[in-house]
């Protein structure tokens, strides 16, 4: 039934009739009749961030741990600014946002008015799509799209910037249904020819990989299980990128870890000399590919992706596919089971034979230390004392970053955060925010970085208001580590301004906000201050002062080839991997 | 060759690649940034224009025509096809270059300033290329002429030394050959 209300009430009915129970926003002057609206009901429960771009990333977390879209709020000008960097980081990782920004009067566009800024110009190149909305009477129609559009598809930001005028003025709401559809209308089923010709290059196989990406996860939770089956039914190698991961079990004989840049040995390695690649949701990257010219050579390339500007734009493929990755996923399975095929074994088993070889170079293995904290021991124990817990992960941009994906090891999708795309520091905190009001009875860590974390650090003040007791499981190195880490290897060791000087006392930090603070220096206290910190009902900042001078590795310096990594000193040696002493190393 | 820097962060840019020009006709909704959209594509990934034309064509729909003349290695013109595709506005995008079918047309209006056998020369030359005298005086032309671009070019090379003035080009349109509509196709 169509009703007669104000646009800023539209605004809220079209939240609630979308589904939306949490919108994450700061007010101002061009927002004020969205918020008078929003105070009048109990529908949509507003999360007041303490900076815009905390209220995107916020909703990415949201977004991300859900399946659902992410809703912001904020208001025109400096507040749409603000959200910048986090409609950009939404863009490049393909998460379903909207974000409504407020404007000034219509007639005062172009003005150069207070607190006036082109939003529609600025988020043009950083949305999927975006709208001004100049009459009341389009608003419905808008922002039901707003929603098909950011969730359908590659999911991706979309901006609706509102004049003030138009929150004011009155029209007639309508409901979603009262829209039938736009005319973007992505495809989701695969074309069976080209399923076939996929299924009929896995079949002949004799070095095949799966390589797979973030777009499994946003496809939902059926494309991972169905994934899992194909990988199970076929018995070939899987590895995925950073975005990917939780898509396939970490512990699971197949899994070779993720792979490009910091990927393990066994993963890219089997990527070069692969003679079938199945790429499925992943875009070819160049932290993934290294150099081009020399990208798994010898392989014929099935790629499977539901946006068609994604194939063949960095590497030309054999076969494409274009549709959702679940939708592809089961045609793939029916196929390879109704038609009974079965790879060559023998190959498979040759296959299988090198991968081993490589994996026993141990390429993730560290020096332990019991005199200071390892990073990647940090991570493995947080890992090992939170494994059975219902736990989400976030992290930050950084070394810690790469630990993360490399030592914690995701059982499920929809478990891993990170901002991949656009590597933004100041990511993880706040997308913590997001998840834990997400799942408000989970552990949800965000495994940050000293550097990183004080980007967004007042969003704990948010984590305290809202009684979110997210932990920040801070692996402080007193450097910018990955900064460090290239300047070590690549810039002759000239640490130009990559030292953390002048770094807050976290644990006082955390007292400030009212959170609670843990610091440990001694790889001997780390189980019992890890049990501390998950024990504890409120927000916690946990100060984990490990070594300032370790490298990520494996790496492959950017512009070079897979096969060309370099391996830290703690690995099997190519001769030792052989041998019975060098599988029981480390 | 061009290897990477030993710092570079990132790979090597790709070794040059023959480079071909397409016309592409885009339809796209008559609303307001949709230009923006296609040109912020092109400048934001680096794209080449070559020539642009838009327009609307049929009111009643709300849709207008983009015609666009680009360049670039065969997987670039691949690329820049999907990523307009992938603009919500969009509702199709026809390579004309690809389909083969299609006729280019494009107006030019021409001025020359002169005198005597320049005036007289340039008179004649606009006649053998059909172009039509829509401005006059005692020392000056403006002619108008359509045809394809190189047609227009040579017509335009001609008249520099009888003492051209200006050129205003409205860029290239096209349209396919045969009964079928654009978004039939
Ligand atoms: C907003 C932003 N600015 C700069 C960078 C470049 N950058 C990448 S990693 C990094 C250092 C991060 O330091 P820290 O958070 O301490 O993590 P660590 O590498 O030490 O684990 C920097 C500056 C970035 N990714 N994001
Ligand atoms: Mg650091």
């Amino acid at each position: 039934m169509a009703r007669e209300m104000t646009g800023a009430e539209m605004v809220i009915e079209a939240l609630a009739d979308q589904g939306v129970k949490h919108l994450f926003g700061y007010p101002g002057g061009a927002v004020l009749p969205i918020y008078d609206a929003l105070f009048a009901q109990d529908r949509v429960k507003h999360v007041l961030v303490r900076h815009e771009q905390g209220a995107v990333h916020a909703a990415e977390g949201y977004a991300r741990s859900t399946g659902k879209v992410g809703c912001v709020l904020v208001t025109s000008g400096p507040g749409a600014t603000n959200a910048v960097t986090g409609l950009t980081d939404a863009l490049m990782d393909s998460i379903p946002i909207v974000c409504i920004t407020g404007q000034v009067p219509t007639h005062l566009i172009g003005n150069d008015a207070f607190q006036e800024c082109d939003t529609v110009g600025i988020t043009r190149p950083c949305t999927k799509h975006n709208y001004l909305v100049k009459s009341v009477g389009d608003l419905p129609r808008v922002l039901h799209e707003a929603f098909h559009i950011a969730a359908s598809g590659r999911p991706g930001p979309v901006v609706v910037d509102i004049p003030k005028d138009v929150q004011f003025a009155r029209g007639v709401y309508a409901k979603p249904k009262d829209f039938p559809h736009t005319g973007y209308r992505p495809r989701l089923k695969g074309d069976m020819d080209k399923i076939r010709q996929a299924i009929e290059l896995m079949a002949q196989a004799k070095r095949p990989v799966f390589y797979t990406g973030g777009g499994v996860i946003n496809s939902g939770r059926a494309a991972s299980e169905l994934l899992r089956e194909l990988v199970k039914l076929t018995g070939f190698p899987i590895t995925s990128t950073l975005m990917g991961l939780g898509a396939f079990p970490a512990g699971d004989p197949q899994w070779l870890g993720m792979l490009g840049m910091h990927g393990t040995l066994e993963a890219n390695m089997a990527m070069h000399d692969c003679d079938v690649m199945i790429c499925i949701g992943a875009r070819f990257d160049d932290r993934i590919t290294g150099r081009l010219d020399a990208f798994s050579p010898g392989s014929k390339k099935i790629h499977v992706d539901i946006d068609p500007s994604s194939i063949n734009k960095n590497v030309k493929v054999d076969v494409a596919v274009v549709g959702d990755c679940a939708h592809v996923l089961e045609d793939m399975v029916r196929l390879w089971r109704t038609q009974a095929r079965q790879p060559d074994k023998s190959a498979l088993a040759d296959w299988w034979r090198q991968i081993e070889k490589w994996r026993a170079r141990r390429s993730l293995a560290y020096r332990p230390s019991n005199e200071v904290i390892k990073p990647q021991y940090a991570i493995q124990r947080l890992y090992e004392l939170t494994k059975d817990k219902d736990v989400y992960i976030t992290t930050e941009v950084g070394q810690h970053q790469m630990w993360a994906a490399q030592f914690y090891r995701f059982q499920e999708p929809n478990r891993w955060m990170t901002s991949g795309g656009l590597g933004t520091m100041g990511y993880g905190l706040p997308a913590s925010v997001g998840v834990q009001l997400a799942h408000p009875r989970s552990l949800v860590i965000d495994i940050a970085g000293e550097a990183s974390v004080l980007m967004t650090m007042q969003e704990l003040s948010t984590a305290v208001q809202y009684r979110l007791p997210i932990k920040v499981f801070i692996l402080n190195n007193q450097y910018m580590g990955m900064v460090r880490q290239w300047q070590e290897l690549l810039h002759g060791g000239r640490y130009a301004e990559s030292y953390s000087a002048a770094l807050p006392d976290f644990v006082k930090l955390a007292e400030a906000y009212h959170a609670c603070g843990i610091r440990c220096e001694k790889p001997g206290d780390l189980d019992h201050a890890i049990k501390e910190m998950i024990a504890v009902d409120k927000p916690v900042l946990f100060d984990c002062v490990v070594d300032p001078k370790e490298n990520c590795f494996p790496m492959i310096p950017s512009g070079r080839a897979h096969n060309e990594m370099i391996l830290g000193d703690a690995g099997v040696s190519p001769e030792e991997a052989v041998t019975e002493e060098g599988r029981v190393m480390v | 060759m061009n290897a990477p820097a030993p710092t570079s962060h990132y790979p090597a840019a790709p070794t040059a690649q023959t480079v071909e020009t397409h016309t592409l006709s885009v339809l796209v909704d008559n609303e307001p940034g949709v230009l923006a959209r296609v040109i912020g594509l092109f400048s934001g990934r680096g794209y080449n224009i070559e020539s642009l034309t838009v327009s609307e064509t049929e009111h009643q729909k709300h849709l207008s025509l983009i015609t666009i003349v680009t360049t670039g290695t065969p997987m670039v013109i691949e690329q820049i096809k999907n990523q307009l595709d992938r603009l919500v506005p969009v509702h199709r995008v026809v390579d004309m270059t690809l389909a083969g079918n299609s006729i280019e047309r494009e107006l030019a209006m021409v001025k020359v300033r002169g005198r005597g056998e320049h005036r007289v020369e340039a008179l004649r030359l606009a006649d053998a290329f059909r172009a039509r005298v829509i401005d006059a005086t005692t020392e000056s032309f403006v002619f108008e002429i359509t045809g394809k671009s190189d047609k227009i070019e040579q017509f335009i090379e001609l008249m520099l030394p009888l003492g051209l003035v200006e050129v205003a080009r409205t860029g290239i349109a096209a349209i396919a050959r045969g009964p079928e509509g654009m978004a039939a196709r």
